[in-house]
């Protein structure tokens, strides 16, 4: 049916690998995020909430820019992970992973972040009063009853990972087998004079990715509502 | 058994009630908005006094001179809320087993099967919240705070939201467990009926203050 040739492969794949990798490391913080946005009050609480959107709103090209400022070789941030802890971004398929993470973190968060504010807080007092231990009302009853909005926010997540372009190419570039991800790849393809049809091979794997994230995120949001009832 | 002298201030009302009690089962009377559940929720430490002492079995859970003020989780007490708050991702068996697991008990199956028993819920064990009505939800809810092994169990209007009809078919167990579980009490209410049937003693409240305290005889 769609005959993809190794170098597309390789962009596949490595868009795989990128945006699975991006999910996993934000879900633990998103999930933190989430709890702290829909828990608690605190000093700052609307600039912290502005600036995980910011992502969304700034020019991709910025936020990519702003990253390689940072996490670049000469950066505050790169310079540090590198002397010390060998870990490098720039130019790197880490990177990429990076970029998308930041990138697709305000979708990942809001999905846990509504389902967070949406359980009975009055199920969590029960709890208390019959011995669980702050963090252990947290495992037992918050953390499984939001579990499919965390599940639908790492799918939406994962789908704006994988579809991520401006960040990730000012970031760390294009290079095939590197950092050359699906995106990338079209876009490269799409300046080559005979690159039509691959581009159109990536294009239509592009679509079938998102409208099954899509798909999967719908389907945990319903769950939810059923997990809050009981049935 | 349980000594409460608290005072607290929430908004417009204020809640100063003294009262001690050796029953078995304390009915704290009132009309609603008179600061029965505000009174019961500091017992369970949900809610903290201004001023003054909660001591259940001897333990001093609250003292505000002392600085005193135990959380909920470790009062070791039991709470059946009017709307049941049964898990709704944890099945029957889940809801009741949650007490005794978050409190590192071992597993006591004869307590379980007695209490199980005593409430009729063998049937429901391995079906969800969701598809339980509400008398059955309130006896799953009364089992699970029982099996959590409480030295006092509260009980807030737990017939509140339940018909006529369910409440006749309550009423029974609640009765059976003041004379069989062995479980001291503190059962709010605004019906005389209800409280006549259940309660040993009665804390009547009217505006945030205790104005008397005694037998069953008190209600009339």
């Amino acid at each position: 049916m769609l005959d993809i040739s190794p170098a597309e492969w390789t962009a596949i794949l490595l868009s795989l690998r990128v945006a699975v990798i991006a999910t996993l490391v934000a879900t633990p913080f998103g999930i933190a995020l989430a709890w702290l946005l829909a828990r608690k009050d605190f000093w700052g609480k609307s600039v912290l909430d502005a600036v995980v959107h910011l992502p969304l709103v700034l020019p991709p090209v910025v936020t990519g820019y702003l990253l390689l400022l940072t996490f670049g070789r000469r950066g505050l941030v790169g310079a540090f992970l590198a002397d010390h802890l060998g870990i490098v971004f720039a130019f790197r398929w880490t990177g990429a992973a990076l970029a998308c993470g930041v990138m697709s973190f305000p979708l990942l968060v809001r999905p846990m972040r509504l389902s967070i504010e949406a359980i009975d807080r009055r199920l969590e007092q029960a709890a208390e009063t019959l011995g669980a231990a702050p963090f252990k009302v947290f495992f037992t009853v918050t953390l499984p009853l939001a579990l499919p909005g965390v599940l639908a926010g790492m799918v939406l997540g994962f789908a704006k990972a994988i579809g991520e372009f401006g960040a990730t190419i000012t970031f760390v570039s294009n290079i095939p087998g590197e950092t050359q991800t699906i995106s990338s790849a079209i876009y490269s393809l799409i300046q080559t004079p005979d690159g039509d049809a691959a581009a159109g091979r990536l294009v239509i794997v592009s679509i079938v990715l998102a409208l099954g994230a899509l798909i999967a995120a719908e389907w945990f949001a319903r769950r939810a509502t059923q997990r809050l009832h009981g049935n | 058994m349980l000594r409460v002298d608290i005072e607290k201030q929430l908004g417009e009302f204020s809640l100063s009630a003294s009262f001690e009690s050796e029953g078995r089962v304390t009915g704290l009377f009132g009309a609603s908005g008179a600061g029965k559940s505000s009174l019961i929720n500091m017992i369970a430490g949900l809610l903290r006094p201004d001023r003054g002492t909660i001591v259940i079995d001897g333990d001093v859970v609250d003292d505000t001179a002392a600085g005193i003020h135990v959380p909920t989780w470790r009062r070791r007490i039991g709470y059946v809320f009017q709307d049941a708050r049964l898990f709704p991702h944890l099945n029957v068996a889940q809801n009741l087993d949650y007490g005794r697991r978050m409190n590192r008990l071992a597993a006591d199956p004869a307590q379980r099967t007695r209490v199980v028993e005593l409430l009729d819920i063998g049937a429901l064990l391995d079906r969800r919240p969701g598809r339980l009505s509400g008398g059955e939800r309130q006896r799953v809810a009364l089992g699970r705070a029982l099996l959590s092994k409480p030295r006092l169990l509260l009980l807030d209007e737990p017939l509140g939201a339940l018909d006529e009809a369910r409440k006749l078919e309550i009423l029974p167990y609640l009765v059976r467990l003041r004379d069989e579980a062995n479980v001291p009490m503190v059962y709010v209410s605004h019906d005389v009926a209800e409280l006549r049937q259940v309660a040993t003693q009665i804390v009547m409240l009217r505006q945030g203050r205790v104005t008397s305290f005694g037998g069953v005889k008190v209600l009339t």
